[in-house]
């Protein structure tokens, strides 16, 4: 992330934090914008001449830190599920009619 | 006499002039989202949501010559499903109306780069499904002889085959496989950046932070469509607002029958390429591939989620799917998640999306009801949106997929059972 990427990012029309790491990528890398997020606000400030106080921070997203895989799978109880039922679906009465709801989309 | 083209032969970018180029260092963009001033007082169509359906179908209407439109977004663009999904492309449905469409949207994506000047990073590394049970194979076999019939190059493989496309693969538990090399997955937030910019180029014009608050029909057609930033008098107007289609269709007493279900999806740190395929499991709807900054993008089933708009994302999430995938390839344990985030997507009832105007609103049009798969579809449902309203034949999904299909109850519709993986 370059300050002319940010610049790019405003004259385009994407000025808020949250375009901006989508149009930018900032963010999404191995700091999960722990390093460049302070930075990013405060350029952005200067650009769109807001106060820093009026940008807040991006949604952050967990894990705080890169955790294992293997960690999260041997965490105990976190969670409780059936082992796999044969070739079942998970079934849900929706408020609008009972309806079968698959929810693995990709 | 053919040679070779040196570097400085090599065909240019169209839009860009060498000669014009600005080499004074200064950024002078055209925008392409407007988030400030007002919306003009009127357009021919205005599309309420800034995802990729709405944006698709306003890049192939200008791209038509119809480019008195504008598009509508109450945040900002991928802020819903179609900046939260897991970038999957595939033709592996179950009714031959969603393989044609599948198959053409593919194709659509393979020309998305040269056609809109951005880089959505496509690879179709092929989709692999896993089955678990007899019951689950033999969906898979059925699934891929309808395929087969329509072109699709679908094939079942034995257990040890599926491990010759994914080595990692631990095969206990696993009775066979159906596998499409020509899927694939992309990267979405570029394809929204690229479908902006070249309708923006065109003319049309999309407003970010800009809610619709309501819907007042005019006497000769047409609404008023009103906004905090003014409002605008649109002869029609397409509801693309992904799950939350039915607070807009709602606004003029039209009920959609479609709820959000939140998904959740992680990501990985960046490895080298190693994963070819999409690798799902049907048993529990466990998904992953490699993204072409390398990271491990995937999600898996969480029964018993309420209905909700809720973004939040959730620990049982993370280890739900940490088991999962450590079954299937249990050399992933040792790579760490850096993120993982949720959003809504828009079920409908039957799995199958709603276009077409509501019964008795000529002039109001649905573009909703994706279940997820908005994404991978939005190529082709824009385009025949487009050709539609600029004057073309409707396509037959305007006839099937509508609104009316869910009246009366006893309604008999085609449902899409393979909305997994």
């Amino acid at each position: 992330m370059t300050l002319a990427d940010l610049e790019h990012s405003v004259t385009r029309g994407y000025r808020d934090i949250e375009e901006v790491k989508r149009y930018t990528g900032f963010g999404t890398g191995p700091c999960q914008g722990k390093e460049c997020l302070a930075q990013v606000a405060i350029q952005l400030a200067v650009l769109t001449g807001q106060r820093p106080e009026e940008i807040p921070p991006f949604t952050s997203r967990p894990p705080l830190a890169p955790t294992p895989i293997k960690l999260l799978a041997r965490a105990p109880d976190a969670h409780r599920f059936d082992d796999d039922k044969e070739g079942e679906r998970p079934t849900r009465s929706a408020a609008e009619g009972g309806t079968q709801v698959d929810r693995g989309d990709e | 006499m053919t040679r070779e083209k040196r570097d400085s032969e090599l065909d240019l970018d169209e839009g860009e002039d060498p000669a014009k180029a600005d080499v004074s260092g200064e950024i002078r963009l055209p925008p392409t989202v407007e988030s400030t001033g007002q919306v003009p007082e009127r357009a021919e169509i205005a599309i309420v949501g800034g995802g990729v359906i709405g944006l698709s179908i306003a890049y192939h209407l200008a791209k038509r010559g119809l480019y008195d439109v504008v598009v509508l977004e109450r945040g900002y663009l991928a802020e819903g499903a179609s900046g939260r999904n897991g970038g999957g492309v595939r033709q592996q449905w179950s009714t031959e109306i969603n393989i044609r469409l599948m198959q053409e949207s593919v194709d659509l994506c393979r020309r998305f780069a040269v056609e809109l000047g951005v880089n959505v990073w496509f690879r179709q590394g092929g989709y692999l499904f896993l089955a678990r049970s007899a019951k689950e194979l033999a969906r898979l076999e059925r699934n891929c002889t309808v395929q087969n019939r329509f072109g699709v190059d679908t094939k079942m493989l034995e257990p040890e085959r599926a491990r010759e496309i994914v080595p990692e693969l631990d095969l206990t538990g696993i009775v066979g496989a159906a596998y499409n090399s020509s899927d694939g997955i992309l990267f979405p937030w570029p394809f929204l950046w690229g479908y902006a910019r070249q309708a923006a180029s065109y003319g049309v014009r999309i407003f970010t932070q800009t809610a619709v608050t309501g819907l007042d029909p005019m006497s000769g057609g047409g609404y008023q469509v009103h906004t905090p930033r003014g409002t605008v008098r649109a002869r029609r107007v397409i509801n693309a607002t992904g799950a939350w289609s039915p607070a807009l269709a709602k606004m003029i007493g039209v009920d959609v029958p479609t709820y959000p279900i939140r998904h959740e999806i992680c990501s990985s740190e960046p490895l080298k390429p190693f994963l070819r395929p999409m690798v799902s499991e049907l048993s529990s709807g466990l998904y992953c591939s490699q993204s072409m900054r390398g990271e491990i993008v995937g999600g898996v089933t969480i029964p018993g989620h309420a209905s909700t708009y809720a973004m939040g994302s959730t620990l049982e999430f993370l280890t739900t799917y940490a088991r999962r995938l450590v079954r299937l390839m249990p050399i992933l344990g040792d790579i760490k998640i850096l993120r993982q985030w949720a959003g809504p997507y828009d079920q409908s009832p039957d799995g199958n999306p709603i276009v077409g105007a509501a019964e008795g609103h000529p002039d109001f049009f649905l573009a909703c009801g994706f279940v997820g798969h908005g994404f991978m579809m939005a190529p082709i449902v824009g385009k025949l949106y487009a050709d539609w309203l600029t004057g073309e034949r409707p396509h037959e999904i305007f006839e099937r997929y509508t609104l009316g299909r869910f009246a009366g109850g006893g309604a008999s519709h085609e449902k899409e059972d393979f909305n997994i993986g």
